[in-house]
């Protein structure tokens, strides 16, 4: 018996309707890109949920250093004033 | 309904019929959990096809489990037991492209096949890109998936031919049929390194064949399985 | 070589951190109601039981596919028939979300199933039972997606992110399966005689099994107690299980059927339904091997997937001679799938490394 064939991971992300970013729905196996793109629309859009695909595969992303809670992100948790809602704006100011 | 539109309807309605059973047979059986999902796809889609058109010709489930063997106009192609991987995806391969070339010439005319016709084209152009992919992949894959699908294509060549035989009350261009369905087909085969088999494209049988309800040995099990229950409980509602 | 960042990396706010600091932020996380993700450090013994219990989980939704896919060629109705094979499809699916989530662990999906197939792995006993008649197929949807999605819609919050969104999409999934079985059985219940009896004699054999799906009592439950702490598991397995009676009580009520069960009476003084001892001795009889289907099944996944070699092995062909970019190995480490990261020995990375 030859060595059993293990088909690469794809990270998918659909874009359930017009107007929104793909989001990532999960992942597929597949030996290529395009049937990682079939499989991945048999798969997550059975129901209607996507009007678009991407697949990815998955050792082609870069992700941020492993711990999710790191200093990474943190130096953005003190520039509240980048948010809009840091600023006080007078009653009857429009279209601001 | 005019009579020939009623056997246009069975004759379509029988094709997607058995030929979604033929594929549910894979369920749980599929070399790979992403194929569990997409023959299923295919199958649910034909199903679907199935229901339409029956019904226009009718009571859907009385003509899926009350109708006797020579009363099926499907074609021998579709009733052909799955065999291996490759010999189910040789006969979606002949099928669905027939089946796709056919509902996108129906789908722009005004009979009453259009608007299922405009629905199934979609599904159908699915159906045929999943075949034309797996195809390639077999056999332009290993020396064995290569002999595999060499043999499929092959076997199934003599039932092609019956597919072009005008079928009454179906407004299409049969010869056009033809040769779009020989030229997409060559082309995928040569794409996928196989040969185009050369033998008749029909068997030497003059008795005629599925359209004319005369089917091959494996469909009357086929029926009876298929038929068993609904038949076991008349008049029952499910 | 060893591919996956060791851990801590150089900047993050680890370096330096000891084992029992990072069991500490851990701790906190789970104590908070955060989720777990991939990359996250976790006590090893944390990682071992969500990857038994995913696999388990989505072992069951792929071998469950069998029972019912028995009623495919045979469906009544081709309502029913489009039905079945769209909730047969669903389980595929489920399955494979269930491996995806897994496979965020660090064990491919290879070895899983390699795991299922030599026996190392279970999947849910319930599949050992035989689908005899049609009405098997409605009491499965009713019962046996009834106590699944009783057991389920808790892991949507389980503290494991991956398992979680997996749960997710699986619950909202499963609830037409059980509404199926059930508007099924109501259609035989209230058909013709035989059809009636047909029914009733479905959940007269599923009733029992049903019950068992749960896991054994509480007090004999060997994982129980760590699962809840570490939030994978949430409501002990006889809150589930009365919580199950409770709802089936009057479900079967309207179905004109009844429960196979003398003792079951509604207590006043503990608003629930008290019902029988359970016969714990088939349970385990059934675990070990011992089950009317345990064989049928497990060589038919085998035969399915030993049959299968040569396709995936082609597409595999097919992939290095047309796709020379794609990466040719199964679990790759990725922010998704990393390798398992660990502070011990040489695992870290390697396991598909040479793939």
């Amino acid at each position: 018996m030859s060595t059993p064939v293990t088909w690469p991971l794809w990270e998918v992300f659909v874009r359930s309707r017009r107007g929104l970013s793909h989001t990532h729905a999960g992942s597929v196996h597949a030996p290529d890109a395009e049937l990682a793109l079939r499989n991945a629309r048999d798969l997550y859009t059975r129901r209607g949920e996507g009007v678009s695909l991407w697949v990815v595969p998955s050792t082609a992303i870069t992700a941020s250093s492993p711990d999710e809670r790191d200093p990474f992100f943190e130096p953005t948790a003190d520039k509240p004033y980048r948010h809009p809602t840091f600023y006080e704006i007078p009653d009857g100011v429009k279209h601001l | 309904m005019t009579a020939a539109a009623h056997t246009a309807a069975l004759a379509l309605g029988d094709d997607a019929l058995v030929l979604s059973h033929r594929l549910g047979e894979w369920a749980g059986h599929a070399p790979v959990l992403e194929e569990e999902v997409a023959l299923a796809n295919i199958a649910l889609d034909l199903l679907g096809q199935a229901r339409v058109l029956l019904s226009m010709a009718g009571d859907e489930d009385e003509l899926a489990y009350l109708r006797e063997e020579r009363a099926f106009r499907n074609l021998q192609l579709v009733e052909q037991p799955n065999g291996d991987f490759a010999h189910t995806l040789a006969r979606q391969l002949y099928f669905s492209t027939y089946q796709h070339l056919l509902y996108g010439q129906l789908a722009t005319g005004d009979s009453v096949f259009a608007p299922l016709a405009g629905k199934a084209v979609h599904e159908t152009a699915y159906h045929r890109d999943h075949a034309e992919q797996w195809t390639r992949r077999l056999g332009d894959g290993t020396e064995e998936s290569h002999r595999r699908m060499q043999r499929a294509a092959t076997a199934l060549w003599q039932f092609t031919g019956e597919m072009f035989q005008p079928v009454e009350g179906v407004p299409a261009d049969w010869q056009q049929l033809e040769r779009s369905w020989q030229q997409s087909v060559t082309e995928v085969l040569t794409s996928a390194t196989l040969e185009v088999p050369e033998g008749p494209r029909t068997g030497a049988w003059k008795a005629g064949a599925g359209r004319q309800g005369l089917h091959t040995e494996s469909f009357g099990r086929m029926l009876a399985e298929m038929q068993h229950l609904h038949r076991s409980h008349p008049g029952a509602r499910w | 070589m060893a591919t996956a960042p060791a851990r801590p990396t150089p900047g993050s706010a680890g370096e330096g951190m000891s084992e029992e600091a990072f069991e500490a932020v851990f701790d906190a996380a789970v104590a908070a109601d955060e989720r777990i993700e991939p990359r996250d450090w976790m006590p090893e013994a944390y990682r071992a039981t969500l990857v038994r219990q995913i696999a388990q989980h989505a072992h069951s939704e792929i071998i469950g596919m069998q029972p019912e896919a028995n009623w495919i060629t045979r469906a009544p109705s081709l309502r029913r028939k489009a039905i079945l094979m769209a909730k047969v499809q669903d389980e595929a699916g489920h399955g494979l979300y269930l491996y995806g989530a897994a496979e965020t662990l660090g064990t491919s999906r290879d070895e899983l199933l390699d795991k299922l197939h030599s026996g190392r792995q279970k999947y849910s006993s319930i599949f050992n039972y035989p689908t005899l008649t049609w009405a098997d197929v409605g009491a499965i949807g009713w019962l046996v997606d009834g106590a699944a999605i009783t057991n389920q819609v808790p892991l949507c919050r389980c503290s494991y992110g991956p398992y979680a969104r997996a749960m997710v999409r699986v619950c909202k999934e499963e609830s037409f399966h059980q509404r199926q079985g059930y508007e099924s059985l109501l259609a035989l219940s209230r058909g013709t005689a035989a059809q009636h009896e047909m029914a009733q004699d479905a959940v007269n054999r599923w009733w029992w099994p049903s019950l068992m799906m749960f896991g054994p009592p509480d007090d004999e439950s060997a994982h129980s107690a760590q699962s809840m702490e570490w939030k994978i598991k949430r409501f002990s397995n006889d809150e589930l299980r009365q919580r199950f009676v409770d709802i089936c009580v009057p479900q079967a009520e309207s179905l004109g059927l009844s429960l196979p069960d003398p003792d079951l009476r509604w207590n006043e003084e503990r608003q629930h339904w008290d019902f029988g001892e359970i016969d714990w001795s088939e349970f385990k009889e059934i675990l070990k091997g011992n089950g009317p289907c345990n064989d049928q099944r497990i060589t038919q996944r085998r035969r399915a997937h030993e049959n299968g070699a040569w396709v995936r092995e082609a597409a595999e062909a097919y992939a290095r001679k047309h796709s020379p970019g794609t990466p040719h190995t199964g679990t790759g480490q990725t922010p998704e799938h990393p390798a398992p990261p660990t502070g011990t020995g040489d695992r870290n990375g390697t396991r598909k490394a040479t793939a």
